[in-house]
């Protein structure tokens, strides 16, 4: 059987989903972040000055266009996959003879289309209120495609795991927005007093937001050949952790 | 070749509940096949191991010679199932449903366009492909199901309950449209409650109970055990008292309708005789199926009695 049909159908599915309901899934975006930019670039940040030479507009650019990445990538996964779950109708998939990594890779590639496409509309929401020359076309988009992967990834796990809406709402909620807050989108961790800088190099996010402004503007707060190395031996673990999990039937088979 | 061939297959469930106890089973080619038990006898959870939906403890199943463990995408190309509640996306159109399952068998896009059309045009539900699927009615969904099932052209087509729940008419539109596809060579394993369903259409039946399979033989042999039969008597006249007719139980159930069992071995020729000379006129006369019915109560009851002694 070529695995490709199967693999682009779910695929072509998730990407019907999504823009099929875009009012939730590609316009808050959008006007959240056109907010952001408004608040905290233009009329806040007017009045912080320069951080690492960079305007605090330009600065927080990167961050929340990542930031828009992350939770798009981890939302489509997490929702669509448990939705699945709910209505029992992963059970076309499992009675068909689909590969366990093709029913991964569908879904990923349907959170990291999103993710991309998210970040896309905000990069053009940013235009609006700054310019940007990218500095490094590569890092720019190979750490956006893997933390979009990545975080894909963790909705993916999240969802196998999730026994109710509260649990893919949790994570989310209570992890993932923290750490993203924290992960040096509004600030450089240089600012942070020594303590703070030191936990705040045990959060993943801050090496990919610190990476994806490198490629941007040209400033970092972390070393990037090790941001890629811990991002790539995190994609490692979770595709590892849900090839497991789709294997032994975790949540999905009884 | 075998359609289906199952050995020795287990199933222990987390909490210690012992839902199949090694059964062996199996169902010829081109068969309509009756598998029957009362609920939590073990029906759904062997059909889950079939489909790939639940992990077995331990056993064997094969499918058109393809072994479920070692050969799982070739045995599951030659399975369709068509479960008991509605499992597809209800914000899905009728075509999409059935167009992504052709996708999720491999099938290319032209093939499984033209599949979802002869599908859905079998099933009555061409003028209905593009809409959603939550605002069909209960047997419109059901048979979207068994389009779905039939996209990849299947060799063995298991139908867990399908008629359950549905009014008479699409019941009996479905029976003829199972009975087609039998016709036409798809082996067919019908689970249902409604044992007349099973009577009329399956050539063969398994009974499962507590795990075990009970009984496992074809329809006629089944039947031709049952030592009795009931007829109900409409009479011209209402009576005052009950006949009393040696080798017969008779009941009434209104002063002008009885209920008589019947002992094949004596037959109705002595009812009628005995019933002339007491002067009692019969209308008509009907057979109160349903016979496996009562057989499926004995082996059930005394399944019940031999994991009680």
């Amino acid at each position: 059987m070529n695995v490709l049909i199967p693999l682009r159908t779910i695929v072509v599915k998730e990407i019907v989903r999504f823009v099929r309901i875009w009012p939730q899934t590609l316009l808050p975006p959008a006007i959240t972040t056109a907010l952001y930019f408004l608040i905290f670039g233009k009329l806040i940040g007017s009045r912080i000055g320069t951080i690492e030479g960079a305007s605090y507009m330009d600065y927080i650019v990167p961050g929340i266009i990542l930031m828009s990445v992350i939770s798009h990538s981890y939302a489509n996964v997490v929702s669509s996959f448990y939705s699945t779950k709910f209505q029992r109708n992963i059970e076309e998939l499992l009675v068909a003879p689909v590969p366990n990594w093709v029913i991964l890779a569908g879904y990923i590639s349907g959170g990291v289309i999103r993710g991309l496409l998210v970040g896309i509309v905000v990069t053009l929401i940013s235009l609006l209120f700054t310019s940007i020359a990218v500095q490094n076309i590569f890092i720019t988009l190979s750490i956006a495609f893997l933390t979009a992967v990545l975080f894909a990834l963790a909705g993916f796990i999240n969802a196998i795991l999730a026994e109710s809406f509260d649990d893919i709402s949790i994570i989310p909620n209570f992890v993932l927005t923290p750490l993203s807050y924290l992960g040096g989108v509004f600030y450089s961790v240089g600012m942070l007093p020594e303590i703070w800088q030191t936990i705040s190099k045990g959060n993943p996010i801050l090496y990919m937001v610190n990476t994806f402004r490198y490629g941007l503007i040209g400033v970092s707060d972390v070393n990037i050949e090790f941001a890629y190395l811990i991002t790539i031996g995190f994609i490692v673990m979770a595709v590892f952790f849900s090839l497991l999990m789709l294997h032994k039937g975790v949540g999905i088979k009884n | 070749m075998n359609a289906l061939s199952i050995r020795k297959l287990r199933k222990t469930y987390n909490n210690g509940f012992e839902a199949l106890k090694g059964i062996d089973l199996d169902v010829a080619e081109g068969d309509f096949f009756a598998l029957l038990g009362p609920n939590g006898a073990g029906k759904s959870t062997a059909i889950g191991i079939i489909s790939s939906l639940v992990n077995s403890s331990s056993g064997q199943v094969s499918i058109f010679g393809h072994d479920l463990n070692t050969d799982r995408a070739n045995a599951k190309c030659c399975l369709g199932v068509v479960p008991q509640e509605v499992n597809f996306n209800q914000f899905d159109t009728v075509r999409s449903i059935v167009f992504n399952q052709a996708g999720y068998y491999g099938i290319p896009r032209q093939r499984a366009i033209e599949r979802t059309e002869i599908c859905l045009k079998q099933m009555d539900l061409w003028d209905k492909r593009d809409t959603v699927s939550r605002r069909l009615s209960g047997g419109m969904k059901r048979r979207v199901m068994i389009a779905r099932a039939m996209v990849h052209e299947p060799k063995l087509l298991i139908l867990d309950e399908p008629t359950a729940g549905v009014d008479i008419e699409i019941r009996r539109s479905m029976w003829k449209m199972m009975q087609t596809l039998n016709d036409n060579g798809t082996t067919i394993i019908l689970t249902t409650h409604y044992l007349e369903e099973a009577e009329s259409l399956c050539r063969n039946i398994a009974i499962i109970d507590q795990g075990n399979i009970v009984e496992n033989t074809d329809m006629a042999s089944l039947l031709a055990r049952l030592h009795v039969d009931h007829f109900v008597l409409d009479l011209a006249e209402p009576l005052l008292t009950l006949p009393d007719i040696a080798g017969y139980q008779i009941d009434s159930v209104t002063d002008k309708v009885l209920n008589v069992t019947v002992p094949k071995a004596i037959g109705l020729n002595a009812l009628f005789n005995e019933l002339s000379r007491l002067n009692i006129r019969v209308v008509s006369l009907k057979n109160k199926s349903n016979r496996l019915e009562q057989l499926f109560m004995d082996l059930i009851d005394s399944s019940a009695e031999g994991n009680h002694s």
